[in-house]
């Protein structure tokens, strides 16, 4: 993909994430937070390029240790993230009767 | 980009779905209804981009049987099985760190928890980011260059170079600023802002060599420009962060939530990654307009909120002056009576609710007071507590239903036809003098106008404190108020036996 290409989804994007974020509900702020941490997460895809990478040279080794360390930091936030806004969504009830 | 590694468009596609239900995830919380639904979407989103990037990108090894034959036969081949299981058992550790963590999590704790989740996205896009510089190729980011003397030259391309400076520049920011964020939220460091002298000049001067830095590292990939603009971008989180005070953590939670996606985004124009740069943006856009918001709901600018210093002992000057006038002392039993006899009881909550812990005991009240007719509503102002949506998630913990909760917006007429407006732990949200005093620091505020009620009954540990603007809250001394001294927790237990 060149260049252009990738800064027009960028760009779309930002358009999309504008109008579905209004969209929340105030109510459901704090979980809105938590799930954008959790899915922020998927950074997770460059850090496992890095630690399936073969170790190329002097660099690649570092590289390769950083990357296995950065999908550790972001396994704790995929997996907290997604489970700490279950568990808060899972509190929001509607009046019984 | 001709350098960049051939994809197939399943990957590519896999990718672009991962990025549509992202999407759904933040459109399911449009509704209490459908926000599991979204979040379920949000984890389906996830498995599907790291599957799709172990596939193309665990090194796949020839057995040796076959390696030297004519034919090596595809169906042997297999991942290497040492990488899958440091791969495999990275993910195993920080899932394992991850669940118990939000399983264990007191719901008042979930700002600091926010911002530590916040730091480890931050200190992730520094590691790859630094991964990218360090191993280009494997990356798909780099051109080799073989002279006819000497070693190859591995030349990262341009736009590269810029897109990785950036995604550690932002990563670094957040992830010091996020650990600030996280001391003070957390009560390791004084919620008081600390304000050094010249911190605005260091500052300027800070991102300005960051800027120029970044511009360098076009023309010349030597790895100090990339450590130093790391470590710059260090310095200046932590400074940003530093002279912000308690109640402003609103907004530099959400800033945090917003530089992590502009993090992700940065770091997925380098990997030509559409999942990334999807939530990226999606993320950063989120975290903007939540700043915005908070921002709104203060009734100061953006700026001013980053420059810091608000609700430092500096402005404390004018809270001394007015506190000798007279005001009403309630008892429990007062209150009880009142909100007994009453046809509508709004509560107001704040950030004292959530460091009581009273939301139970709060909620245990409004059930007393349904059972003796009364109609309970929970108004909410969009910068009480300490995150966006801090109390309507502890009043859910509580088993409060959402549908008695309410916006500044939805409920701010209905004060005038109410009997009692109950305010435990918010104070500057509730200051009629943002409507009226211009000299005041927090004038033109929008504020709940709980005077309007027939009386309020204002929970408060003592008359010495102000809150945190630093402003005496002309609430204190009308004649409708009548003030409840103790700890909110008890003085909420007490109204509970006094109802019974």
């Amino acid at each position: 993909m060149d260049f252009i290409s990738i800064l027009s989804i960028f760009v779309l994007a930002c358009f999309v994430g504008y109008y579905v974020v209004w969209s929340v509900t105030p109510a459901l702020h704090t979980p809105l937070m938590a799930v954008t941490n959790a899915i922020s997460s998927v950074i997770i895809v460059g850090a496992l390029i890095a630690a399936a990478a073969a170790g190329l040279g002097n660099g690649g080794t570092v590289s390769k240790w950083l990357g296995l360390l950065a999908v550790v930091l972001a396994s704790v936030n995929i997996f907290g993230g997604f489970a700490v806004t279950a568990r808060m969504l899972a509190m929001y009830k509607k009046k019984v009767r | 980009m001709e350098h960049a590694v051939a994809v197939s468009p399943w990957v590519s596609l896999a990718y672009l779905v991962a990025g549509v239900c992202f999407i759904l995830a933040l459109r399911g919380l449009s509704s209490p209804v459908t926000s599991q639904r979204g979040n379920r979407f949000g984890m389906i989103g996830m498995a599907i981009a790291v599957v799709t990037t172990l596939v193309t990108h665990l090194p796949v090894v020839v057995p040796p049987f076959d390696a030297g034959g004519g034919r090596i036969d595809d169906r042997w081949n297999f991942w290497d099985p040492l990488v899958v299981v440091e791969i495999l058992g990275a993910i195993g550790l920080g899932a394992a760190i991850g669940i118990v963590t939000a399983r264990r999590i007191a719901m008042t704790a979930m700002p600091q928890l926010v911002a530590a989740f916040h730091s480890l996205v931050g200190l992730a896009a520094v590691l790859v980011a630094a991964a990218a510089f360090l191993n280009p190729l494997a990356f798909g980011i780099a051109q080799v260059i073989r002279p006819i003397y000497g070693p190859d030259l591995i030349t990262i391309l341009p736009v590269s170079r810029i897109e990785m400076a950036l995604g550690v520049a932002i990563g670094a920011i957040t992830f010091s600023g996020s650990v600030i964020a996280f001391l003070k939220l957390n009560g390791n460091m004084s919620g008081k802002p600390i304000l050094l002298p010249g911190r605005h000049v260091i500052n300027l001067a800070l991102l300005a060599s960051i800027l120029g830095l970044i511009a360098y590292f076009v023309t010349d990939q030597s790895p100090w420009i990339f450590w130093t603009i790391t470590v710059l971008s260090f310095v200046i989180g932590f400074l940003l962060i530093v002279p912000i005070g308690g109640a402003d953590m609103p907004v530099v939670v959400s800033m945090l939530n917003s530089y992590s996606g502009w993090a992700a985004a940065a770091m997925g124009f380098t990997l030509h990654n559409t999942a990334m740069i999807v939530t990226g943006a999606l993320v950063g856009s989120s975290g903007a307009i939540l700043s915005y918001i908070m921002c709104r709901a203060m009734n100061r600018s953006f700026i001013s909120v980053i420059a810091g210093g608000f609700g430092g002992d500096s402005s404390g000057g004018a809270a001394a002056a007015a506190s000798d006038r007279p005001w009403k002392r309630g008892s429990a039993e007062d209150a009880a009576f009142l909100m007994s006899q009453a046809e509508q009881v709004i509560i107001v909550p704040g950030y004292g609710m959530a460091v009581a812990q009273a939301q139970h005991a709060l909620r245990e009240m409004g059930d007393k007071l349904k059972a003796h007719g009364v109609r309970v509503k929970y108004a909410i102002h969009p910068v009480a507590g300490r995150m966006p949506g801090h109390m309507n998630v502890l009043l859910a913990e509580a088993n409060v239903p959402y549908d008695e909760v309410f916006e500044l917006e939805d409920i701010n007429s209905e004060f005038a036809q109410t009997d009692v407006a109950f305010v435990i732990g918010a104070n500057d949200v509730t200051n009629p003098a943002a409507k009226t005093d211009k000299s005041s620091p927090i004038y033109g505020m929008p504020v709940l106008d709980v005077e309007k009620a027939k009386t309020v009954l204002f929970i408060k540990r003592s008359m010495g404190g102000v809150g945190y603007a630093g402003v005496d809250n002309e609430l204190f001394y009308r004649d409708n108020t009548m003030m409840l001294l103790a700890d909110a927790k008890k003085m909420v237990e007490e109204i509970v036996k006094s109802l019974d």
